[in-house]
């Protein structure tokens, strides 16, 4: 009896190779929600409110993509991930997709078992350090106690920086950005150290934001974006299109408020997007609303960057490199045809 | 006929052979373990090779890239491999374990005692003590002392000048003191204590051996101690007479732009880890020693009375070895417990074997098979190599029956 469990369980498991890279769009479907892995409290991006509702640049392409795939912009649930775990929980499958302020490098890329689909902030590391040290760039932080996440691509980059410098560095390293923080106001660093977006959202929770500078220099290029497993093209192809549509749509001048009136413009290039010709939504799995849920649910990329790290939010962020690139900017999306 | 029918069991007996039947399931069940592991190994390694993530072991030479704030002496630099940075992490759990554990015991047996003290203010200090510390999470004890360690202490740019040399200093990147830097000649030094360790060792069995015949008793304890602080310290004199200047020089700490460079340094990170760690071990190990002690029933000492010893001897020679034997059981699953806490110090920033093996390495590579597989070795081989040593010890105390 034991023995025949036993080969029972040996069976299942030599067998189940197969089953592994089974499709996530049917996974997903059959749970009826998308599991989104975002970051533990990073305001702009990935943040609970009180009652545990998410908002962010962030978290609304994991609701785009729950729109688009299953008509509902709330059908998400959301995983709070250090940065040092987030990408094992996207191999073992305990999420879906991880949209959590990720740089797209080579290695992860390559060698992490991550797909990429694209960037949904262009952003650099920067330094923030206390006014009152009197620092006005970041070759005079020789000697500098320096305080980041675990984890990250910040760890390395600040390595690689003083390094070149030929200037000595103490890392501070913890693994949640709260404990960060708090150590920086601390006074445990002379330097706090991340992505500038980062430093931005992370600088409203210090005790008085007033006091700190963030320093001219950019070291590093830390192009964000969304990822998916390596391996279920489909899923990593509803990804990549639903921020394409986002992007697009900002693009073509369709918003959430006029989605409807846009569904019967002559415009072929919307006609296309809005799924009322063509056959984009079929080919990747989905409905042919599947743009339309998206814009009409979570909105444009425009809308969706104004209200969460826009000029108006605590954040501040000008649309800069991340303007459209008919606006000087280098957000540039594959046409929809 | 009835010779016929007497064979035919026997025959069949190879197939109904208890102990052949039990050989041949034997056999059936280690081909299915073996079968069922392999399958699991080759399953993870195609599924892994399926989703593009790298495997194996070559990842421990590839350079690492990152800074470790404390390096415990070893060379470790960006430029150093991720193996490397698995040894320093390795040593990093070590100290803490290590110096947790020894401060733990002394401070636990101190609580235990004193928990049943006659001086009623010793004795509701330490139940109050023990009571406390037994029931707040310990992480938040963790958070708790690195904070209260970090707060009150002023930055070095506040205190010092630029350029000013410090012995001895604690400030809120550490407390600071001199780095001794063995010169020539301070081989001397270690021969000294060498030489001391291992002549307090030959005392204590000749001594031991002479209170057997004659019943006189030596003074061991002052001998061995002057001996093995003695005789280094005459290598020393020695070394600096034959050398002409001091064998050992001290590297002190200078005020640099942010802060102190140089000197040897203990980071605020290890202080808070260590305070906490031994603080809420203490009160468990003390809890133990109390019930050790009280396990000695009090005729014992009675008898002991009795037979002409006084106190201290008593205590020494009749309760304390009882006493063990209670407490070392119990004694090596907190020590056990400290080990394994320690990976805590993932929360603020010490560089231990979890944060940046199984942290930063692992999320740098993606190997997670490979690396968390070490870890647990490594963990297990701690747990295993202290839980050996405790039962040497324990056997050692053991009653000896004669
Ligand atoms: N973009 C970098 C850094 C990402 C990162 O984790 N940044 C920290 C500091 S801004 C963070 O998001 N913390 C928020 C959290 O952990 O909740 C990377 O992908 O490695």
């Amino acid at each position: 009896m034991k023995f025949k469990t036993l080969l029972a369980a040996g069976a299942a498991i030599a067998f189940s190779t197969t089953m592994a890279s089974a499709a996530t769009l049917d996974d997903v479907k059959a749970a009826g929600k998308i599991k989104c892995g975002v970051s533990q409290g990073l305001p702009g991006f990935s943040n609970p409110d009180d009652e545990g509702n998410w908002s962010g640049l962030d978290v609304a392409f994991c609701r785009a993509m729950a729109a688009a795939v299953l008509g509902d912009s709330n059908a998400v649930e959301f995983t709070p991930l250090s940065a040092k775990v987030r990408f094992t929980a996207l191999q073992s499958g305990e999420i879906d997709v991880l949209s959590r302020n990720t740089t797209w490098t080579a290695t992860r890329d390559n060698s992490l078992g991550l797909e990429f689909v694209g960037v949904n902030y262009y952003d650099g590391q920067g330094f923030m350090v206390r006014k009152d040290l009197g620092v006005k760039s970041a070759t005079e932080l020789s000697g500098a106690a320096v305080c980041t996440n675990t984890g990250t691509t910040t760890e390395l980059n600040v390595a690689d920086y003083f390094r070149a410098q030929g200037m000595d560095y103490t890392v501070v390293a913890f693994e949640k950005a709260d404990e960060v923080v708090a150590a920086y106001d601390a006074g445990r660093c002379d330097v706090y150290t991340t992505d500038r977006s980062g430093l931005a959202a992370q600088r409203v929770k210090l005790a008085d934001p007033e006091a700190h500078v963030v320093l001219p220099e950019i070291i590093s290029k830390e192009p964000l974006g969304p990822a998916v497993r390596h391996g279920d093209n489909q899923w990593g192809d509803i990804a990549r299109w639903t921020l394409n549509a986002m992007i697009n749509a900002e693009e073509l001048g369709i918003t959430s408020a006029n989605v409807d009136e846009m569904k019967g413009s002559d415009n072929p290039s919307i006609k296309r997007l809005l799924g009322t010709e063509g056959s984009v939504g079929a080919d990747l799995g989905l409905g042919a609303d599947w743009a339309y849920n998206i814009v009409k649910q979570v909105g444009n990329y425009g809308e969706v960057y104004d209200a969460t790290v826009g000029p108006n939010t605590p954040l501040k962020l000008d649309r800069g490199v991340n303007a459209l690139w008919t606006q000087g900017g280098i957000l540039y999306a594959a046409p929809v045809r | 006929m009835t010779l016929g029918s007497e064979a035919a069991p026997a025959k069949s007996s190879i197939i109904n052979d208890p102990q052949i039947r039990a050989i041949f399931y034997q056999i059936v069940a280690l081909i299915a373990v073996l079968w069922f592991g392999w399958s699991i190994w080759d399953n993870t390694q195609t599924n892994m090779e399926a989703r593009g993530i790298a495997s194996g072991f070559g990842f421990l030479e590839s350079t690492a890239g990152f800074g470790i704030i404390q390096t415990a002496g070893l060379e470790y630099s960006e430029e150093s491999t991720y193996g490397q940075a698995f040894l320093v992490s390795l040593i990093n759990t070590i100290i803490i374990a290590f110096t947790g554990v020894v401060a733990a015991t002394i401070l636990g047996f101190i609580m235990g005692v004193a928990r049943l003290s006659h001086n009623w203010l010793i004795q509701k200090l330490a139940t109050a003590y023990i009571e406390t510390f037994r029931n707040i999470p310990l992480l938040l004890q963790i958070f708790f002392w690195y904070h209260a360690v970090l707060k009150p202490l002023p930055s070095p740019r506040s205190i010092y000048e630029r350029g000013e040399e410090i012995a001895f200093g604690i400030n809120n990147r550490g407390a600071y003191m001199p780095d001794p830097v063995f010169g020539d000649g301070s081989n001397l030094i270690w021969i000294g204590l060498i030489v001391g360790i291992i002549a307090t060792i030959v005392i204590d069995k000749w001594a031991v051996k002479r209170q057997m015949n004659t019943g006189e008793q030596f003074p061991v304890f002052y001998t061995g101690l002057g001996l093995i602080i003695g005789l280094p310290i005459l290598g020393y004199l020695m070394a600096t007479v034959f050398m002409g200047s001091s064998p050992v020089t001290f590297e002190y700490a200078v005020m640099k732009g942010f802060q102190l460079d140089g000197g040897f340094v203990i980071i605020p990170e290890f202080i808070a880890l260590f305070i906490a760690l031994s603080v809420y071990t203490a009160a468990f190990i003390a809890e133990n020693v109390r019930s050790g002690i009280q396990a000695v029933s009090h005729g014992q000492t009675e008898a002991a009375h009795a037979l002409g010893l006084r106190n201290g001897p008593t205590l020494r020679l009749i309760v304390i070895p009882q006493a063990l034997r209670v407490i070392i059981p119990p004694l090596t699953s907190q020590y056990l417990n400290l080990t394994k806490n320690s990976s805590l110090a993932t929360a603020i920033a010490y560089p231990d074997l979890v944060s940046v093996f199984a942290g930063t390495v692992l999320n740098q590579t993606g190997q997670a098979v490979e690396i968390i597989a070490i870890t647990m070795a490594v963990y297990l081989s701690l747990s295993v190599g202290t839980s050996i040593f405790m039962n040497w010890y324990n056997a050692k105390m053991a009653l000896v029956e004669r």
